[in-house]
């Protein structure tokens, strides 16, 4: 017992090592002078000045922002109306049309992309932040409805009906009873959303036009046009973003426990 | 060499910081029915992991038919589990769970069938050889997980809390059953439980648990008629206490003065074993074995002292009454309601207790 | 069950409606303009043929799905499938231990170790790509490191290999097969293993004979979970194999944007949708089956 937990533990962090050594690199090395060299020559802060400095940079977290908070409120209004009317008294066909709320979950990305793609040129919708919005909410409506229909599920019913027992309308009862208690997992999954959408890169390549470059297509060309420690910079300040939203979705879940 | 069929020797089990076995030591004789009794945390459960080798002793050794079992692996051990939760394999039959150790023992199908079969026979498990383990009721459950262990023939089998899923009336079936089918097979069972009344029916000895040590170790005739400490006699449900100081000693009796109460009487007990006048002792009595009456005389019993009852409690086939001797002495009396011309009490009437000397339990301090 | 169980609910009598609430049809309309319309349009245009400089010219015909049977792009779909075998093989391997060491640890460490695992994968995945490319390029850490060390002389030309997007997937999709493995093993009653233990299986047997079994629809959506996205992967290949090592995800774009061949690109990307669904749909059937099982041999073991 004492030697297969021992050879677990190791198997562990060893994958933890793997999991977290290339962020942690990447992160050391935007703090490292030389602008091509693997080898450490000395600690320097220039490639955040170049970051700040960087005007298109600024305009691609705009759009990004931009996209991420107007993709997600339309997401999460259709996503709670589709999991709170799926949620309901069942109707004929309900299976089909959970079926198919589930399907953009599971094809790929890239086909996602094109078909949007193709779709606009062909209404001639020209692609622009417009377009790359419309995706995006496309794809997070699903996963909002997802998670909130998760969360109604486990909400007792019998609290509705106690409201309706106590002379509530049905609206009423939804908008004092079920609502508020349904809170967190609507922030949750809009918070979810958010992040997709943020960063997503698929999607948007395809949906975007000229002018509407997100911050992940910005990474892309950057990347594309070669390792640079300036990449360096801006990915460990990725990377603390993306702990900042665990960090806020964790204290909305500890909410969500303390309701219980 | 074995005398025992398993012997546990000086053990010492910490789980992290706490002391779960503390210097432990028993011995099982071959074919006997053992059963270690205590609260929860008393190290019972933690003695029996031991046995069966999930975990290891911080010291000290465990020995099943005279061979150490240090260095032995649960699945290289003579000694089968049976699980409080009773842990059937729920992706297989009732008959592949049975055959499941016998299997692990490259044992041939030839020789596997005729056992596993024997197995259900014993269990009355024939009809169900092919269910899985969540098609059964809690009682077949159980006896799938004994075949399972038994099919082993073991040289020592563990019951943790063997009858503690089953409700009331197939528990007292159970004990019963599970004595004759220890008689029919004549392996050792060492058995874990909290509830005395299993331990007292089953068990050809019993120790009694506290705190990872073992208090008083006997058969349940030595536990339940002569407990060796204040714990044992509570665990036991002997919970009605006086301490008092020994005035006079004649013969095999002392008499015992009280002061706790109120008139300051004496009553009349068994002479505690190295007992002197002037000992302290406590005297413990059985809620079962008091007798209430109006009645100010002894009427043949030996002791009667005047108490208050305050809570009458009706509970079917018995009447259960809260009496109070002082105001810091309180006792609990059972009384069948079986004979018509019981008389109940009131709370608040002021009535005797009486026993006879010998039903009460003398300790010296 | 839980409280919510319908079964146990006054609304249960209430009669199914034929209709659902008109609060749906939003949803609906949204997912039906910007995802089943723009699906249908690529399925039809993968029938069409490509027009003279480029845009679709509307003719029925199977000759896109002809081409595919090429050798050439034949060699891209057999290339994917292998790299997403081995990357769904790679994450199974490396997540059942920490998944299993996770699910046994005490409550408050496993918290813990969870946040870890799921870091990676809320941090974005061209950040997490391109860290791959600072470490395996020709300068880059791992070349310097070794020939440093005097491991090696010449520096390893790995980047812009498939072992390099192997390492790419597997680093982008472990937490996928993590999680659910962990769900499974948390549900596998700890006893039942020590009760293998007990009745003489050693190790090997213990896993074979009650944990896999066990656990193994945790390890069938672990894999479902990695393998769909290794699949239909553009942004691994894309940035660590290059134009040597192309997958499916990558030739699709190719198609659409650099040889603007719409409706070849559309019929390669229908048959990967249709790889897809039919790996979801067995899935959905292995699962269906094992819940109908388990309405039987679960119901009572919980209950205990």
């Amino acid at each position: 017992m004492r030697g297969r937990r021992a050879w677990l533990l190791s198997a562990s962090l060893a994958d933890l090592v793997f999991l977290y050594a290339p962020i942690a690199v990447l992160m050391l090395f935007s703090f490292n002078a030389s602008r091509l060299s693997a080898t450490w020559q000395g600690f320097t802060f220039q490639w955040y000045r170049l970051l700040i400095e960087d005007v298109a940079l600024l305009a691609a977290v705009q759009n990004s922002l931009l996209v991420g908070v107007i993709s997600t409120i339309i997401a999460t209004v259709l996503g709670v109306s589709a999991a709170v009317s799926l949620e309901r008294v069942p109707f004929r066909g309900q299976r089909v049309v959970e079926g198919a709320l589930l399907l953009p979950l599971v094809i790929p990305e890239v086909m996602m992309g094109v078909a949007l793609m193709l779709f606009f040129v062909l209404i001639k919708l020209p692609l622009s932040l417009v377009t790359v919005t419309i995706g995006h909410a496309a794809f997070n409506l699903p996963i909002v409805a997802v998670i909130v229909r998760a969360r109604l599920h486990k909400l007792d019913p019998r609290l509705e009906e106690a409201a309706r027992d106590l002379g509530a309308t049905p609206w009423q009862a939804f908008r004092r009873v079920t609502l508020p208690l349904l809170m967190p997992a609507v922030l949750g999954g809009a918070l979810m959303a958010f992040t997709i959408s943020l960063d997503d890169f698929i999607v948007t390549f395809f949906t975007a036009g000229p002018g509407s470059t997100t911050l992940p297509l910005k990474v892309y060309s950057m990347v594309k046009s070669g390792v640079s420690p300036v990449i360096n910079a801006l990915s460990a300040i990725l990377v603390l973003v993306s702990m900042a939203l665990i960090g806020l979705s964790l204290a909305l879940q500890r909410e969500r426990e303390g309701q219980k | 060499m074995a005398d025992y069929s398993v012997e546990i020797q000086d053990v010492v089990k910490y789980h992290s910081a706490t002391l779960a076995v503390d210097h432990l030591s028993l011995e099982v004789r071959p074919g006997e029915f053992f059963s270690l009794l205590g609260p929860s945390g008393s190290g019972k459960t933690s003695t029996l992991r031991l046995l069966a080798g999930f975990e290891r002793p911080d010291h000290g050794d465990i020995r099943i038919e005279g061979r150490s079992m240090r260095d032995v692996p649960p699945n290289l051990r003579p000694a089968n589990l049976v699980f409080q939760t009773y842990a059937l394999f729920p992706h297989l039959t009732v008959f592949d769970n049975i055959a499941f150790g016998l299997e692990m023992r490259r044992l041939s199908r030839a020789e596997i069938d005729p056992r596993v079969s024997a197995a259900l026979d014993m269990m009355k498990l024939r009809g169900k050889r092919d269910r899985l383990p969540a098609q059964l009721s809690g009682g077949e459950q159980q006896r799938v997980a004994l075949a399972r262990a038994l099919v082993n023939r073991p040289a020592g089998l563990l019951l943790d809390e063997p009858l503690g899923a089953l409700d009331q009336q197939l528990r007292q079936d159970m004990q019963v059953e599970l004595k004759a089918i220890q008689e029919q097979v004549g392996i050792t069972f060492i058995c874990v439980t909290h509830h005395q009344e299993e331990a007292l029916t089953m068990s050809d000895r019993v120790a009694v648990m506290n705190h990872g040590r073992a208090l008083q170790v006997g058969t349940p005739q030595e536990i339940y008629e002569a407990p060796a400490s204040a714990f044992v006699a509570n665990f036991i449900g002997v919970s009605n206490g006086l301490t008092g100081r020994i005035v006079t000693i004649t013969g095999a009796r002392c008499t015992v003065s009280l002061p706790d109460l109120p008139t300051g009487p004496t009553i009349l007990a068994r002479r505690p074993a190295g007992a002197v006048e002037g000992s302290r002792v406590t005297v413990l009595l059985r809620p079962e074995r008091l007798h209430l009456s109006q009645d100010v005389h002894l009427n043949g019993f030996e002791n009667a002292l005047p108490a208050r009852v305050s809570k009458a409690i009706y509970n079917g086939n018995e009447m259960q009454y809260l009496l109070r001797l002082s105001d810091s002495v309180s006792w609990k009396a059972r009384v069948p309601n079986s004979g018509g011309d019981r008389k109940r009490f009131l709370p608040g009437e002021v009535i005797f207790v009486r026993w006879n000397a010998d039903e009460g339990v003398v300790l010296t301090e | 069950m839980s409280p919510s169980d319908p079964s146990t609910t006054l609304s249960d009598h209430s009669p199914i409606s034929r209709r659902p609430t008109w609060l749906l049809l939003p949803p609906l309309a949204w997912l039906g303009a910007f995802f089943f319309v723009p699906l249908l349009l690529v399925l039809a245009i993968s029938f069409a043929t490509r027009g003279t400089y480029g845009g679709v010219e509307w003719t029925f015909s199977f000759a896109n799905y002809v081409t595919m049977l090429d050798p050439l792009y034949l060699k891209i779909y057999l290339r994917s499938l292998a790299l997403a075998v081995a990357t769904t093989a790679l994450c199974l391997l490396l997540g059942f231990p920490l998944a299993y060491y996770i699910a046994r640890a005490p409550a408050r460490w496993q918290g813990i170790w969870l946040l870890l695992v799921i870091i990676p994968f809320w941090t974005n995945f061209l950040v997490r790509t391109y860290a791959w490319m600072f470490i395996l390029r020709t300068e880059g850490l791992m070349n310097t490191l070794l020939m440093g060390m005097g491991l090696i002389e010449h520096p390893i030309e790995i980047l812009y290999s498939d072992t390099a997007v192997l390492i790419g997937l597997v680093y982008g999709y472990l937490p996928f097969m993590v999680l659910p493995l962990y769900a499974a093993v948390e549900r596998l009653d700890r006893s039942v293993v020590e009760a293998a233990w007990d009745l003489y299986a050693p190790a090997w047997a213990v896993f074979r004979r009650v944990i896999w079994p066990l656990t193994k629809p945790g390890v069938i959506a672990g894999c479902i979970l990695v393998f769909i996205p290794s699949l239909g992967a553009f942004i691994t290949p894309d940035l660590l194999g290059g134009a040597r090592t192309m997958m499916v995800g990558n030739l699709i774009q190719h198609e659409y944007l650099v040889a603007r061949d719409w409706p070849f690109g559309s019929a390669i990307s229908f048959v990967l949708m249709g790889l897809v669904l039919l790996g979801m749909l067995v899935y959905l059937k292995v699962e269906r089956a094992r819940q109908g099982d388990e309405t039987v041999s679960w119901a009572g073991g919980d209950r205990q």
